[in-house]
C-alpha cells in the first residue's frame, strides 16, 4: 500500500516513467486490435463450416449443375476456388491459405453477382455507411450527452427536463422500428421525403453539389431513425454520471465561493462527468453498427446494411463474411483509435498502471 | 420507513402468505409491478386470445389478402392472407419464449464461467476475460448471422440456441465482477478457514447472496435476446414458417408494407415490440433496485 502513492508521484514527474508506462499501453493496444483481427478471421472461416461442409462449394457448385442464369464465369470461379482451397487438403492447410487472403484483403468474387469482387461490392457501399454512421453518431453523441447532463442539473429550465421521459423512453425502441414508423409518416402520409434508396432512381453517384443535395435528402429519415433512438442512450449514461459528479464535495466549495452558475456547468460538472462517456463510446460502436444495419434494409440505403440483406437472400457466402470482416475491422480501428486518445483526454488514466 | 418495516414483519408473523408479501413490495417498486404487469398483460392477449380466435388462422391463406382492420378481421390481414390477430396470439409469445430461453442459457453458462473464473482466479480467469473483451467488442449479430446461414433454416427453438451463443458475454462480465467484490469479504474467510471447498463456498456462501443480481441479469440479457433475435428475423434468418413478431416485421420490409399503405401489417407488431422492451427495461430498472439496496433510497 506504502509503494503506491511513491509510484504515483515518481509516474508523474518522471518523464520517463511516463514514456514506458505508454510504450506499454500502446503495445497492449495495439495486440488487443490484432486479436480482434484474428478472431473475426477465423471465425469467418470456421462458423459457415459448422455444418461439417464448405458452403461456398457447395453453393456454387449447386449453381453449376443447375446451370441458371448466373453466368457460366461461376465455373472459372469454382476451378479457382478449389485450386485455391483444395478440398483434399487438410483443414488447418485451408485455414492458413484463408489467413493469408485475409491478411491482404483478398476477400474473393461475389458468387450472385459474379465478375465482380467483394472489394468492389465493399467499398461502393461502406462510404455510404460510414457517412451515415459518422455523422448520426456524433450528433447524437453532443446532443444526448448534454441532455443528460441538463437534465440532471437542478437548475435546468423545467420545460427542458420534462423532455426527459419521452426521449428515454425512445431509447428502449430499436432504431429500425423506429425508422418504419418515420418511413410511414414522412415518406408515404407527408411525402415530405423520399422513402427508398440513397439518390434516384437512374442517377449514379458523383461529388457535384447537386448530387450530395440529393443524397442528403435520402438520408435524413435513416439518420433520424439513428439519431432519436439513440439520444436517450447517451442522455441516461450522461445523467447518472453528472447526478454523481454534482454530488461530489468540491462542487459544494465551487458554488459556496459563488462561481457563476454555467462556468461550474461545464468547467466542473460537465468536464469531469464526459469522460466515462467517450469510454462507453468504444464499447456502443458494435451497437451502432448492429442497429444501423437494419435501418439501411428499411429505406434501402445503399450502404452495408442493404448489401448484407440482399446476400443473405442470395446465399452470396463471400459477400456476407466480407461484410462481417469489415465492420469488425473497422470497430476494431475506431476502439484502438479511442482507446489511444482518452489517455491524452484523462490525466487519471495516465497515472493508473 | 422503519414503521413500513415492522408492519411487514408483523404481517408475516400473523402468517400471510408470501404473495401478500410480494404484493406489497410491488407497491414500494413501481418500475418492478409496472413492467411485470405489462408482461402479464401481453401473455393474458394471447392465452384469451386462443380461447377465441383460431390459430390456425396465423399461416397464410386463411383470409384473404390486404384487408383493412374490420370487425371480421379486427388487426387486418396480410399480403399471403393471414390473420394478423392470430399472428399476434402466436408470435407474442414464441417471440418471448424464443429470448427467454436463450438468456436463461446464457445467464446460467455465464454464471459457471463468472464463479469459477473470479473465485479461482489464474489461467483460466484470464482466458475468459479475455474471450469477454474480445466477444463484445464485436457485434453479436455478426457471429449469430454466420451460425445462421449455416445452419439454413431453422426453428424457434434452435433461434434460442444460436442467440444464447453470444448471450453469455455480458453477464459473464458483469457477475464476475460481482463475485470478485463478494469473495473478499470476512465470511468467505470464516467458511476457508472452516475447510469448506471451493465449490462448497461458491454454490452455499456466493450463490445465495448473489441471486437477486442474477436474476436482474437474466432479464437484461433476455431484452438483448430478443432484440437478437428480432434482428435476425428482420434480416431473414429467421424461422420463415413460424409466425413470430420479428418475421412479420421481416414479411413487411421484404413486400414494402410500408410504402404500400398497409399500416396495420407493420403498427400492431412494432407496438407489441416496443411495449416487450419497455416492459423488460421497467423490470430490469425495479431488479435493478431489489438487486442492489444502495439504489433504494433514489426509486
Amino acid at each position: 500500500m506504502v509503494s503506491i502513492p511513491a509510484s504515483h508521484s515518481s509516474m508523474h514527474f518522471n518523464p520517463r516513467g511516463l514514456q514506458m508506462w505508454a510504450t506499454g499501453y500502446l503495445l497492449k493496444r495495439i495486440a488487443f486490435f490484432l486479436l480482434i483481427v484474428w478472431t473475426a478471421a477465423t471465425v469467418n472461416f470456421f462458423l459457415p463450416r459448422l455444418s461439417g461442409q464448405d458452403p461456398i462449394r457447395e453453393r456454387m457448385i449447386k449453381l453449376v449443375q443447375s446451370g441458371s442464369a448466373w453466368g457460366k464465369g461461376i465455373e472459372d470461379m469454382v476451378e479457382l476456388y478449389n485450386e485455391k482451397f483444395g478440398l483434399d487438403k487438410p483443414l488447418w492447410q485451408q485455414y492458413l491459405t484463408y489467413l493469408g487472403d485475409m491478411s491482404r484483403f483478398d476477400l474473393g468474387h461475389s458468387i450472385a453477382s459474379y465478375p465482380r469482387t467483394v472489394n468492389q461490392i465493399l467499398r461502393d457501399s461502406m462510404l455510404w455507411t460510414i457517412s451515415l454512421l459518422t455523422v448520426t453518431t456524433l450528433l447524437s453523441f453532443i446532443f444526448g450527452t448534454l441532455f443528460g447532463a441538463i437534465v440532471a442539473w437542478t437548475r435546468a429550465p423545467l420545460w427542458l427536463r420534462s423532455l426527459a421521459p419521452p426521449i428515454m423512453t425512445m431509447a428502449a425502441i430499436p432504431y429500425y422500428l423506429l425508422g418504419l414508423i418515420l418511413l410511414f409518416i414522412f415518406a408515404f402520409e407527408l411525402r415530405w421525403f423520399p422513402g427508398h434508396g440513397g439518390y434516384r432512381i437512374g442517377h449514379i453517384p458523383n461529388l457535384s453539389w447537386k448530387f450530395l443535395l440529393e443524397a442528403g435528402e435520402h438520408a435524413i429519415l435513416p439518420a433520424l431513425s439513428i439519431l432519436l433512438s439513440s439520444l436517450g442512450f447517451w442522455a441516461i449514461a450522461m445523467r447518472g454520471m453528472m447526478v454523481t459528479v454534482e454530488g461530489e464535495d468540491y462542487m459544494t466549495l465551487a458554488e459556496a465561493k459563488g462561481i457563476k452558475s454555467g462556468r461550474l456547468f461545464y468547467d466542473y460538472g460537465l468536464r469531469n462527468a464526459i469522460l466515462p462517456q467517450i469510454t462507453s463510446l468504444a464499447l456502443a460502436m458494435g451497437y451502432v453498427f448492429s442497429g444501423a444495419l437494419l435501418v439501411e434494409v428499411v429505406f434501402g440505403f445503399p450502404g452495408i446494411g442493404t448489401v448484407l440483406f440482399q446476400a443473405i437472400k442470395g446465399v452470396d457466402y463471400p459477400v456476407i463474411q466480407g461484410i462481417v470482416l469489415a465492420i469488425i475491422l473497422t470497430i476494431a480501428t475506431t476502439t484502438l483509435i479511442l482507446d489511444l486518445t482518452l489517455p491524452i483526454l484523462d490525466p487519471r488514466i495516465r497515472r493508473r498502471t | 420507513m422503519a414503521v413500513r418495516a415492522e408492519s411487514e414483519t408483523t404481517t408475516r408473523r400473523t402468517g400471510s402468505s408470501a404473495l401478500q408479501n410480494g404484493l406489497g413490495y410491488l407497491r414500494r417498486n413501481p418500475p418492478l409491478a409496472f413492467g411485470l404487469g405489462l408482461i402479464v398483460i401481453l401473455l393474458l392477449f394471447s392465452v384469451v386470445g386462443r380461447l377465441v380466435v383460431n390459430v390456425e388462422d396465423a399461416s397464410p391463406l386463411s383470409a384473404p389478402p390486404f384487408k383493412a382492420p374490420s370487425a371480421e378481421y379486427p388487426f387486418g390481414t396480410d399480403k399471403v392472407g393471414r390473420d394478423l390477430l392470430a399472428v399476434m396470439i402466436v408470435g407474442t409469445p414464441l417471440t418471448l419464449r424464443v429470448g427467454l430461453l436463450a438468456g436463461v442459457l446464457g445467464v446460467a453458462f455465464a454464471s459457471v464461467l463468472a464463479f469459477t473464473g473470479a473465485y479461482y482466479g489464474g489461467a483460466i480467469d484470464a482466458v475468459i476475460r479475455l474471450v469477454v473483451d474480445v466477444g463484445l467488442t464485436i457485434p453479436s449479430i455478426l457471429i449469430l448471422i454466420l451460425i445462421a446461414i449455416a445452419l439454413r433454416g431453422v426453428n424457434p427453438t434452435e433461434m434460442s440456441l444460436i442467440v444464447a451463443a453470444t448471450a453469455w458475454l455480458w453477464p459473464t462480465r458483469t457477475i464476475r465482477s460481482q463475485v470478485l467484490s463478494l469473495k473478499e469479504r470476512a465470511y468467505v474467510d470464516v467458511a476457508r478457514m472452516s475447510g469448506m471447498r471451493g465449490y462448497e463456498i461458491i454454490v452455499r456462501e456466493l450463490m445465495p447472496n448473489l441471486i437477486p443480481f442474477i436474476v436482474a441479469n437474466l432479464v437484461n440479457t433476455t431484452a438483448s435476446a430478443i432484440l437478437a433475435t428480432i434482428g435476425m428475423e428482420a434480416l431473414g434468418l429467421g424461422p420463415t414458417s413460424h409466425p413470430t413478431l420479428g418475421m412479420t416485421i421481416y414479411w413487411v420490409i421484404l413486400h414494402a408494407g410500408v410504402l404500400g399503405g398497409y399500416w396495420w401489417w407493420w403498427l400492431t407488431p412494432v407496438v407489441i415490440i416496443v411495449l416487450i422492451f419497455i416492459a423488460l427495461y421497467l423490470t430490469s430498472v425495479g431488479m435493478d433496485e431489489l438487486a442492489n439496496p444502495r439504489l433504494r433510497r433514489s426509486v
